[in-house]
């Protein structure tokens, strides 16, 4: 049985609020409702990351996704025309069906995870550090690290000259 | 906590991401929609850094590069939504119906 502690309240709390601000997503009819909707469940996520003792990934979480990724949407919104509620009339199947889809997909993922026998362990979080977290990225992960910086300098160029202007 | 409240948390997340991409016209809301499901997987890698059998700082490692590769997708998805965007004048996902320029 859960015991009531801090822990579970916050966990409780946060995790309402992810998923509040998920399903607002779904339900709202005007785009810019939708992506502030969506950076709610991004803050949402990092304070579940804080529950989990990373704090220093709750941090990047809330400059990456609810900084940087939702003003680049707000940028996609603002830059292409699109009416400002979105039509999602005239396929009411389509939508049914992919619920019906979606929903079977929940509950054959619920049952694997309440079927599955976890082991009970918890990591000694006393050693989870932000050095500790530099020193595994930098020594134990250096190539991975280099190859995503590769990989982020190759988006930079390609997003650049995707979105330049041809010239006809 | 019980590790399975964490699955459990992200497994909502995901299905909601995967019903926006599935429903949702407007291509932005469709990447915005991924990256919700990318969120819902970090979850998961955060959670089994914490409780588990040889459970380490390792997860965070792994959710640092998921964020970093979902930025770049994000990007790029933007990039190449402009350059549709361009060539169709709409934004909305059933139009793009051909891949030819």
């Amino acid at each position: 049985m859960i015991s009531m502690n801090g822990e579970f309240i916050a966990f409780f709390l946060l995790s309402v609020m992810a998923i509040a601000g998920a399903v607002f997503m779904i339900n709202f009819t005007r785009v810019v409702h939708m992506i502030l909707a969506l950076a709610f469940t991004f803050l949402g996520i990092a304070g579940i990351f804080v529950t989990l003792n990373a704090e220093f990934l709750a941090v990047v979480q809330v400059l990456i996704y609810t900084g940087a990724v939702s003003i680049l949407m707000l940028f996609g919104i603002m830059l292409t025309r699109h009416r400002d509620e979105t039509r999602d009339g005239g396929r009411p199947w389509h939508a049914f069906l992919c619920f019906l889809g979606v929903g079977g997909f929940f509950a054959l993922l619920m049952r694997i995870i309440y079927g599955s026998p976890f082991n009970g362990e918890t990591a000694k979080t006393e050693t989870f550090s932000v050095s500790g977290l530099g020193e595994s990225v930098f020594k134990q992960y250096v190539i991975p690290f280099e190859v995503t910086s590769i990989l982020l300098l190759v988006a930079l160029v390609g997003a650049i000259i995707l979105a330049k202007k041809e010239r006809s | 906590m019980p590790v399975s409240s964490y699955l459990a948390l992200g497994a909502i997340l995901f299905c909601v991401g995967l019903y926006g991409v599935l429903t949702k016209r407007n291509a932005v809301m469709v990447l915005f929609s991924i990256e919700l499901m990318l969120n819902a997987a970090n979850i998961n890698l955060v959670a089994f850094s914490k409780y588990g059998l040889y459970a380490n700082q390792t997860g965070q490692v792994f959710t640092l590069f998921t964020i970093t590769v979902a930025a770049a997708e994000a990007a790029v998805g933007i990039a190449i939504l402009f350059a549709l965007y361009r060539n169709r004048s709409t934004a909305e996902a059933d139009r793009f119906q051909s891949l030819k320029g």
